[in-house]
């Protein structure tokens, strides 16, 4: 591997997903790039398109109704966007994996963990079942279960348990990237914390780059090294997790950094971000955040703008990112 | 699980009482004197009265109900066939293999047809495959059986003359009764594996499987399948259950000596003693069918199984 390529290069990616009521255009122009062994943090509201996004470089859309309709997912210097069904297949679990939202629901409930864990390894080691009953049994051990429950079935661990066993498939490959999406919002908040540290310890073990799907900032400050914040599908603000917490340049940014209560500061009310995030059957013409930016101009409304690049890979979608925002 | 099982056997004890005493009733207010029967029309009024005395004919419902049942839990005995003397547990017994073959041939065809069409339907959902299964499985459905029965032997026994269209002696005079009552169940069968998997394949876990690397068809018949069985062996077993009472139709039009058969000469005959009996054989089997299906789901899907456990 050139450790000069990125890991990963998302390019102008596209995704629409066609419906009765139009076409949701969920994905429109994202650019990403990961380098070996980051962490980036792609946070963005419910409807944002992250988790289109992390299908699309899983291939794993559902076609129909989705469809990737431009772009392309450099995946370690290869195109993933034209790889075959087979070929994809390869890539899945093996050299990326993911981690999905829901532990209750992700887990197949009539096949054993075991099974669940050894089919992973089976698909793309060659092992025999028993070496890959092995293997499995020890991964389950390091993501914290006990072996002796490799012959039980997901309704019997909790849903902790259950997301320690997703991330086991998940990592058991020992796959270059792994995407987390929201692997911690279906979880207790007690439960958060050790799933999060297990996550980020084996990540760490491995030297996998992860992806970490997420809505909280807090989460994202304490573990990623760089931040894509999403909007309507793009991505407005991207860079290093210094450069965006602390030079914050997109309002949409701002405005998720205003919405988060501070502990030390007796506030009455909370400072949501005003209006709802646009249809994305008609998604408003020029910046699509422009209905709901305080700073919005006239340039705002027809035109929609480009990336500015400011320090260092820090880039924004905004006319004003250079002047930074009073 | 053995307990279970065990529970659920002595749970038919009460079931079989209740669908002997509601048969018996119906038998006992059925006009139509059985010694009237028996002598024919010639016999004169004395001698009837002898043989109903003889019969116990003349006790009340409860004496009779009562020697009934003693009768058949003591020895076993149903009574005797008015018509051939010979007792009604014979009579069952001797048409029962003819009726569980006829079930058991059905059945194949119908879970050859039917799963393979619904997978394929779910899969492709509103493709031309799909929307040509569901006009067939519609068809299949709605389609009465006799009807299909007499539409296969005119144009494969009258038109084209391959196969035999009455009797039952041997593989090419299964086929026809067997495609009558297969292909009505298969239709029941394709919806219901249809509308399972179009449930489990919108499944996270399915997502889950795509994102190990496993191909499609695997995806499809180790995961989705598994999941979606539960109402499918339900339908399975039910329609099973169904034919080991006798397809009265199917067997009336092919001329199968089967269980149907039998119930519907001994009805025409008022040969009460061996509707009783068959109707009893056929609960039991019913009642056993289901229970087999309760223990089937246990191995289709733990979460019940563990339930079973946990009660027991």
């Amino acid at each position: 591997m050139n450790n000069a390529t990125p890991l990963l290069h998302v390019k102008n990616l596209h995704v629409r997903y066609t419906t009765d009521e139009g076409t949701v255009h969920a994905v429109n122009g994202v650019d990403l790039v990961m380098k070996k062994g980051e962490t980036l943090g792609l946070v963005g509201e419910t409807g944002a398109g992250k988790t289109t996004t992390a299908l699309s470089i899983l291939r794993l859309i559902p076609d129909p109704p989705g469809e990737i309709t431009s772009g392309e997912i450099l995946f370690d210097g290869h195109d993933l966007v034209p790889y075959s069904a087979m070929k994809m297949r390869k890539v899945r679990g093996n050299h990326i994996s993911m981690i999905f939202q829901d532990p209750m629901t992700a887990l197949n409930p009539v096949l054993t963990i075991g099974d669940q864990i050894s089919e992973v390894i089976r698909l793309h080691d060659r092992l025999s079942r028993s070496e890959a009953y092995g293997k499995a049994t020890r991964m389950l051990e390091l993501v914290g279960i006990p072996a002796d429950r490799m012959g039980e079935y997901p309704h019997q661990f909790s849903g902790g348990m259950k997301q320690r066993v997703v991330i086991a498939i998940a990592l058991v490959c020992n796959p270059l990237l792994l995407i987390a999406d929201e692997p911690t919002t279906a979880l207790d908040v007690t439960i958060q914390a050790q799933v999060l540290e297990l996550m980020q310890n084996l990540r760490t073990e491995l030297g996998t780059s992860m992806m970490l799907i997420t809505h909280d900032l807090g989460v994202v400050a304490k573990i990623c090294d760089t931040v894509a914040i999403m909007y309507a599908g793009e991505i407005v603000e991207y860079g290093t997790l210094q450069e965006v917490y602390n030079n914050t340049r997109h309002p949409y940014t701002k405005g998720l950094f205003g919405s988060i209560p501070k502990i030390d500061v007796r506030e009455r009310r909370l400072k949501p971000i005003p209006g709802l995030m646009p249809d994305p059957t008609h998604l408003p013409q020029g910046c699509s955040f422009h209905p709901r930016c305080p700073f919005c101009t006239d340039q705002c409304r027809h035109k929609k703008p480009e990336n500015v690049l400011l320090y260092g890979d820090h880039f924004a979608k905004c006319y004003y990112a250079e002047d930074g925002l009073q | 699980m053995h307990r279970y099982v065990l529970r659920r056997v002595v749970m038919m004890i009460p079931v079989l009482l209740g669908v002997s005493l509601v048969i018996f009733t119906m038998m006992y207010f059925t006009p139509g004197d059985p010694a009237r029967l028996i002598l024919g029309d010639t016999a004169s009024e004395a001698e009837v009265e002898a043989l109903r005395e003889e019969m116990g004919l003349n006790d009340t419902f409860i004496v009779q109900y009562s020697r009934y049942l003693k009768k058949a839990i003591a020895h076993g005995d149903l009574g005797t066939s008015y018509v051939t003397g010979r007792p009604v547990i014979t009579e069952i017994v001797a048409r029962f293999p003819t009726t569980m073959l006829l079930a058991m041939l059905s059945v194949i065809v119908s879970v050859l047809i039917g799963i393979p069409t619904g997978i394929i339907s779910a899969t492709k959902q509103y493709s031309i495959f799909d929307n040509m299964a569901m006009i067939f499985a519609l068809l299949g459905v709605s389609m009465p059986n006799f009807w299909q029965g007499l539409i296969l032997i005119i144009v494969f026994s009258l038109h084209l003359g391959w196969l035999p269209a009455s009797g039952f002696y041997g593989p090419s005079y299964w086929i026809l009764p067997a495609l009558t009552i297969g292909t009505g169940t298969a239709a029941t069968i394709t919806r219901m594996t249809r509308s399972s998997m179009l449930e489990v394949i919108r499944q996270d876990y399915i997502r889950t499987a795509r994102a190990k690397g496993q191909s499609e068809i695997v995806v499809i018949l180790k995961h989705a399948l598994k999941n979606a069985l539960i109402p499918i062996i339900t339908v399975i077993g039910l329609q099973f259950g169904r034919g080991l009472g006798g397809a009265i139709l199917t067997e009336s039009i092919f001329s199968i000596p089967g269980l149907g058969k039998l119930m519907v000469d001994s009805i025409k005959a008022r040969n009460y003693p061996v509707v009783q009996g068959g109707v009893l054989f056929i609960a039991v089997m019913f009642s056993f069918i289901n229970l087999l299906v309760d223990i089937l789901y246990a191995y289709a899907d733990p979460r019940i199984k563990s339930q079973y456990r946990r009660r027991s």
